[in-house]
């Protein structure tokens, strides 16, 4: 049983192992569901030179966002990461490199890193800059770029519930590309509002099942909401 | 007159069918679910995961765990379902979109559209925009026709880097609904009281117009 056990009772074991130049995977679109407390323990840490691999990049002051302060991020891979006024000037001065991804390609980039395709072919991106020096080959009449599998160091994911083996459900749209980073990852570590008994999450409910899961953590978060939009 | 935004939304809903799920890009093309037609069912898709947007919260419902691609809070209606972004451009990749509607800076007569990157601007990135446009069989793109100084943004050939190539079929601007055909667009409505003449001035790119280019009626 212990070995299928993966909880752990602090954020610094949590993220234990996580070193300089390693690349990390974080879940997350805006400031849905990230893993809020894990990015605050690598601030903690004070890891560098990571390359982050993320939807986007956070906001000032929250979220990844606070790995630019302290300029522990070197590259970022990501679709869109227009949020951020210390991401725009550290990107202007050349302290940080950017590969913008389409978020249709990136996710199926961590896709196919999980589930051990080490590359694919779309028509996404086909006749646009970011095909420039990709491999291009025709399928049904149609051309289409070569795109390589991401994989991870480390991936940092939020949840709503996991029980102790590891296995999690997400909440409502907090999903996105949470379970896609848990399974493209040596090390996957996920934060959870709550952790259940073993059995409470029906099985055919599990979003990420507990294999490709090492660590668990249950935290409380600040649910920081980016557009507020109401209907009166 | 060209249209309104509010126009233009009311023009695109047209398009839409019973049974549809649609993808409607930020700005303009987002205000199209205001005009969906009663008793017409449609499904909404944001491509951060969420089949079957409903409305903005009320204050009571507002959930920092239900957001669309916009990243503004939203409800899931009747009917919806919520999943990971891989599924969810899967469905977009997979052309099981029956409309995309979208914006852009520029289209030109090949079908080719640019609207994430304005070079020595800085760059926010393409979201799923680029994989909307691939995936899509049926994308309207919907943008004004001139810019602020009257440049035609309906063009010979894009000058800005592409989201896609040859993927755009239909355009509707505030002037006219345009498709484009053979390389060349072709001119099938025009916004009321606007002239054919005032379009074709306005349409940098090869500009087909048939003897009878009806008037949009609102």
């Amino acid at each position: 049983m212990a070995g299928f056990d993966k909880r752990v009772n602090s954020y610094a074991e949590a993220l234990d192992g996580l070193e300089d130049g390693m690349t990390v995977l974080a879940g997350g679109f805006g400031l849905c569901g990230i893993p809020e407390n894990l990015i605050a323990e690598i601030k903690r840490k004070g890891t560098r030179d990571l390359t982050v691999v993320s939807n986007n990049c956070g906001v000032d002051g929250f979220g990844l966002g606070l790995l630019l302060e302290d300029r522990q991020i070197r590259k970022m891979i990501a679709s869109y990461v227009g949020e951020n006024a210390l991401f725009e000037k550290q990107l202007l001065d050349g302290e940080l490199e950017v590969e913008l991804t389409p978020q249709g390609t990136l996710a199926e980039k961590m896709r196919a890193g999980g589930a051990g395709i080490p590359a694919f072919y779309t028509a996404t991106g086909f006749g646009t800059p970011i095909a420039e020096g990709k491999d291009v080959r025709e399928f049904n009449g149609r051309p289409h770029i070569l795109e390589h599998a991401i994989t991870g160091d480390f991936a940092i994911v939020k949840g709503w519930k996991a029980d102790r083996y590891g296995n999690v459900i997400y909440r409502h749209t907090a999903q996105n590309f949470n379970p896609l980073a848990a399974a493209a990852a040596k090390v996957t570590v996920v934060e959870v509002e709550e952790i259940v008994e073993p059995g409470e999450i029906d099985p055919t409910q599990i979003h990420t099942p507990g294999i490709y899961v090492d660590r668990i953590i249950c935290g409380t978060f600040e649910k920081r909401i980016e557009k507020r939009t109401v209907r009166t | 007159m060209a249209l309104s935004r509010e126009q233009m939304a009311q023009r695109v809903a047209r398009e839409l069918q019973d049974g549809y799920y649609v993808n409607l890009g930020i700005g303009i093309p987002t205000l199209v679910a205001n005009y969906v037609p009663d008793g017409m069912e449609v499904m909404l898709q944001s491509e951060n995961g969420l089949l079957g947007m409903g409305a903005f919260p009320t204050e009571a419902e507002l959930d920092a765990d239900m957001i669309n691609a916009g990243k503004q809070t939203v409800t899931a209606r009747v009917g919806a379902s919520i999943f990971n972004s891989a599924e969810s451009f899967a469905m977009i990749r997979g052309g099981h979109i029956d409309l995309t509607v979208l914006g852009a800076f520029e289209v030109d007569v090949q079908g080719n559209i640019a609207s994430w990157m304005i070079p020595g601007k800085l760059v926010k990135g393409m979201g799923g925009a680029m994989d909307l446009v691939a995936g899509a069989e049926n994308i309207i793109v919907l943008m004004t026709h001139a810019s602020k100084d009257g440049e035609s943004k309906l063009l010979p050939a894009c000058t800005l880097p592409l989201t896609g190539a040859n993927c755009i079929k239909r355009v509707l601007t505030d002037l006219a609904y345009l498709e484009i055909e053979n390389g060349a667009f072709v001119l099938k409505e025009r916004a009321p009281g606007v002239s054919v003449e005032e379009i074709v001035a306005k349409t940098a790119g090869e500009l087909v117009v048939p003897d009878h280019v009806p008037e949009m009626t609102f």
